[in-house]
Order: structure tokens, then sequence, then C-alpha cells
């Protein structure tokens, strides 16, 4: 603060407050309806006070939305995209960053142009791939001649075939093959002193044992603001779960779930167990970063900058 | 970008690389070209390959006024949201970065709606701007059927949209905080010298230093209200009333996976894409001219 000016100092407190509400809100209404009864939430203007069956509404929901599994299969998502977008992120950046190999802008370039088309536009073509994520191999195959060439000589013909639909690998894999991870640890591997890297040449040290005992500690910061933004991120998605899984019973996310919560249009309006079931999705990713704040905003900032 | 102290190996580097590689070629480079072929080929109904189409498909989709409508409600859509949310999280930021006390408290709930997945934040604001529950809805007691989503295209669309503003709050505040946090403390404290009153220094000195950030934001807003739009409509209007709230994103999901037309979809998708594409090259142009300039 630089002068005293009482004035604009309420008025900053005021806009604070209001900013507060506005944010809150959503929240308060979610939390609110989802304590009430039936006919409390049906009352018209609503009650802005929690009642006294935010347990039952909430048993009701998990019930209603077969939550169990679908939580399982949430948390198998977002942790299956997180480790795996980590490892292959940070693997990938200490080869771009650290190696000088002939085809390294080319890599670099095909990595990081797909920062570009985020999924939901690209959904149509990637959905062609979920049936089977080998055809692009078949083809390859098939047009080099290879296959016509096998079949000649031994008379096995070759049919590559990994169907995606209802499994995890369709609904992690996906997810995983972006560059926003590999964008943020090229970022920080390229502010590591060159020292260090002579340093640990000199000692005799082999690049993965650079890797392993100089990088990975030192990257630990960006580690968990990227675990963040990826968990939230693959928790909350929508559109690509929708598409690849039509097993829902075994392989839907909890996300997916949230429509089938919503009062039919002449049902019952019990709007309480709807925002219960909403509660309970929303929680776990406010939770992380709520906790996670003081690294993610910073993996946040460095990511696009 | 150079390096001086780098590793020399032939294979290590693509044992390390090929994994990424490889999920980008199955997963990005190959469904990519996988659209333009579609979207230049008409699949026969009964089997026996493609046939090619040429521009037919993209002619198709342009000569359709319903496609036109959907291209203008996502520009009224992205802009409106866009600048909605902007407002809201730049007016926060500067506030906030004055740091009083207690500002921390603030500062971590106006995060919170990053966190939200949007079917969510739709469930929850379908309640809220229900017509027939106890919150917006409870004007319609004052003066009946003053507000009705359910039937009318334009509330639809307000309400969407003040959804997508809210849940950007939470990322457009972060970064405009950040920014407003780099600018040199000195350069604000000559202005309160030269007498400048702390509402005066905003709007003449900090305003203008974020620009960069705030253009950042307006290009990366646009694009997620492409992306993220699906989860909003999808949860809180189907797209209807009669079509009035389907963006483009949803048109592309209703044709190419409810109607099964994978060619008009696939056409649709490239047009998408290379407006992103054309976006995202905006941008990167507009952050060259300014490091040019500095």
């Amino acid at each position: 603060m630089i002068e005293r000016s009482p004035f604009f100092d309420a008025l900053t407190y005021a806009v604070m407050i209001i900013g507060l509400i506005l944010v809150v809100i959503p929240f308060w209404i979610v939390i609110v309806a989802a304590s009430q009864s039936l006919q409390e939430v049906s009352r018209v203007p609503i009650s802005l006070l929690p009642s006294d069956q935010l347990w039952v509404n909430l048993s009701e929901a998990w019930d209603r939305a077969d939550l169990a599994p679908k939580m399982l299969n949430s948390f198998i998502v977002a942790i299956g995209v997180t480790v795996g977008k980590i490892t292959l992120a940070s693997l990938s950046a200490f080869a771009i960053v650290f190696f000088s190999f002939k085809a390294r802008m080319i890599c670099f370039w095909l990595i990081f142009i797909t920062l570009m088309l985020p999924l939901e536009v690209r959904i149509v073509p990637t959905y062609s791939i979920a049936a089977n994520a080998l055809l692009p191999f078949q083809v390859i195959l098939d047009t080099l001649g290879i296959t016509g060439l096998v079949q000649a000589v031994s008379g096995v013909q070759i049919a590559l075939n990994w169907n995606l639909l209802n499994s995890y690998t369709g609904l992690i894999l996906p997810l995983v093959a972006t560059a926003t991870g590999t964008f943020l640890y090229r970022q920080f591997f390229m502010t590591i002193p060159d020292e260090l890297v002579e340093a640990s040449k000199m000692d005799g040290a082999h690049p993965l044992e650079f890797f392993f005992d100089v990088l990975l500690p030192l990257s630990r910061t960006n580690m968990l603001a990227l675990a963040t933004i990826m968990f939230v991120s693959s928790w909350n998605q929508y559109l690509w779960p929708l598409l690849i899984t039509t097993d829902r019973a075994n392989f839907g996310t909890v996300v997916m779930q949230l429509k089938a919560l919503i009062p039919a249009q002449n049902g019952t309006p019990d709007w309480n167990v709807t925002m219960a079931g909403a509660l309970i999705i929303m929680l776990p990713p406010l939770l992380v970063v709520a906790f996670m704040q003081r690294w993610f905003v910073r993996g946040l900032i460095s990511r696009d900058k | 970008m150079e390096r001086r102290a780098v590793y020399r190996n032939k294979v290590l580097p693509w044992l390390l690389i090929g994994p990424q590689l490889l999920l980008v070629l199955v997963f990005f480079y190959w469904p990519t070209s996988q659209a333009l072929y579609w979207a230049f080929t008409l699949e026969q109904p009964w089997g026996g390959g493609n046939l090619w189409a040429g521009l037919d498909n993209f002619l198709y989709i342009f000569r359709d006024d319903r496609y036109w409508g959907t291209v203008l409600r996502s520009a009224f859509y992205a802009l409106a949201a866009t600048g909605l949310s902007m407002l809201v999280a730049l007016t926060l930021a500067s506030f906030v970065d004055r740091a009083l006390k207690g500002t921390k408290l603030f500062q971590s709930v106006f995060i919170w709606p990053y966190a939200i997945a949007a079917p969510a934040a739709g469930v929850a604001f379908r309640f809220i701007f229900s017509p027939e529950a106890g919150l917006v809805g409870a004007i319609n007691d004052i003066w009946p059927g003053i507000w009705d989503p359910a039937t009318n295209g334009i509330h639809a669309l307000a309400m969407v949209i003040v959804c997508h503003a809210w849940l950007g709050i939470g990322y457009n505040f972060v970064f405009f905080l950040a920014a407003l946090q780099m600018i040199p403390r000195s350069i604000n404290e000559a202005g309160a010298m030269d007498g400048a009153r702390p509402f005066r220094r905003m709007l003449d000195l900090q305003l203008p230093l974020i620009a960069p950030t705030a253009f950042f934001l307006l290009i990366m807003n646009i694009i997620s209200s492409f992306t993220d739009s699906f989860g909003l409509i999808d949860t809180m209007t189907e797209g209807g009333p009669i079509g009035q709230t389907e963006v483009m994103v949803y048109k592309i999901y209703v044709d190419g996976f409810k109607g099964l037309d994978y060619s008009g979809a696939a056409a649709q998708s490239i047009i998408l894409m290379l407006l992103v594409i054309g976006l995202t090259f905006v941008q990167f142009k507009w952050v060259e001219r300014r490091v040019h300039y500095n």
C-alpha cells in the first residue's frame, strides 16, 4: 500500500465482498438445496438456509446415480491421466531439452502443435480411432506391402485390432496425448543451468541418473502443479467419456451421471437429490484445487506464458 | 533454446520421446488426417467405401441457413461469455492486487470455479434459473411468465452464457492477478507521487500494462467457449428450445453422433479447427510483436 485512502479501501472491500457473493452463491445454493426436503426445495421463493436432510439426499443421490462404481472409474481415469501425463511429459521434455539429435526440432513441433486443438474440437476424428487404435499401423503395413508379403510367405494375414470402446485405456490415452505437460516441463528444464549438467557429466553419471537424481527432485513443484491441473481437467471430462463408453453401467464416470440426476420434465421435481449428487461429483476436484492452490497457481501461469 | 552441455546419445532420446510421439500420432495426427478424408468424401449408405465428394460437403454446409445461425450464435456466445467473465475477473483481480488485510481469503475463493466441471455447474445453474423453482423463478410469482428459458431462446442462451462466464472467473482471475503483481511497485509509487489517486492509477497505469495478458486471455476464453460449451448446453438446454442454443460444437455432436452424418460433421470439424488454429496464430503474432517492441 502506498498512501492512506480510507474511502478507496472501503470500496475495495465492498467489491471483493460482492465478488465473493457472486462466486460463492452457486456453491451455497447447491449445499442448501442438497440439505432440504422435497417440500422445502419446491417452495417459491426458496429458503436460503440449510436444513437437516443433507445425509438423506446424499445417500439417495449416491444410490440413484449408482455413484459407487462411477466414483471408482472417475478416480481411475483421473489418476491414470495424471500419472501417465507426468511420466510421458517429463521423459519427452527431457529428451527435447537435454539431448541433441537430428529430428529434435521436428519432434518438438510435432508435439507442440497438439496444444492448439483441444479434444472437443477434433472429437469426430478422434472417435474414429476408438474402434481400432491400431488402424494407422495397419494402413502403414498395407501401403508398404508388408501385409501382402507376410501373407504370401507365411499364409498369415496381419489384422491389427485394438478396440478402445468401453475400456480404461480408451478413456485415458487420448487425454494423455496432448502437450500441456510436456510444455510445462520444457519451460522448467530450460531454466536448469548448464553447469549442473556439466557437473553431472563430469561425475560420470548416466543421463538417466541425472534425470532421476537431479532433475526430478528439482521439478517437484512443477509436478504438483501439473498433477493438480491434470486431475481437475480429467475428472471434469464430459464429451469424450460420453462417446467412448456405451457400457455406462461398468465404465461410466461420475460427471456423465449428472444428466441422469436432473428431474424429468413431468416427474417429481426433487432438485434436492440432484443438488446432492452435484455436490458429491464436484467435491473431489474442488478439494484438490483448494489444498494445492499454491503450487497449482504457479503451474497454471508458467504453463501458458 | 540451445544449451552448451547436452547429451549426444543416438538411441536414448528416441526411447524417451517415443511413447509420447506414438500417442500423438495415433490420437492426434491420424484422426485429424482422417477427418480431412471424410470431409472431402461421402460415405455410401450401403457400404462399399467412400466416394470422392470434393468440396460438396462444405458447400452443402455453407448453403445451410441453420449452420450460419449456429456460427453467429457461437460468435455471440463466445464474445458475451468472454467479456462478462473477463470483466468480473479483472475487477476482482485489480482490487485483490491492493493486498489489503484479509485479501488472501478472497483470493483463494475466487479460484474455486476453475475446479468445477462444466456439466456440474450446468446442473446447478439450471436449478438456479429454473422457472418452476424458487430462486430466479420466484420472479414469475410477481410477474407471471416473465422468465422462461424452457420456451424462450433468448432466456435460455443468456442462462448458458452466465454459467459459462461464472466458470471462467477462476482461470481469468489467476492470470490477471499474476500479471498485476508483476508490475514493478516503483511504477505505482511514481504514479502516486505525481498525485494520481488509486482508481486513476488502475485505469491509466495498470490496465495498459496488463494488456498482453488480457489479449492472451481473450483468445484462450474464445477457444474455451468452443470446448466447454458442450457440457453446459448438454445439461442445461440440449440445444433447445428449437435449436436456439445450438453452438458449433454441439451441432457437430448432434450431426455426427446422433444423425450419423460423419462427412458433414467432419467438414464442420475442419472449419472449427481452422478457426481455432487461426485464433492461436493471431495470438502468436501478437506475442511476437510485443517481444519485438520491448
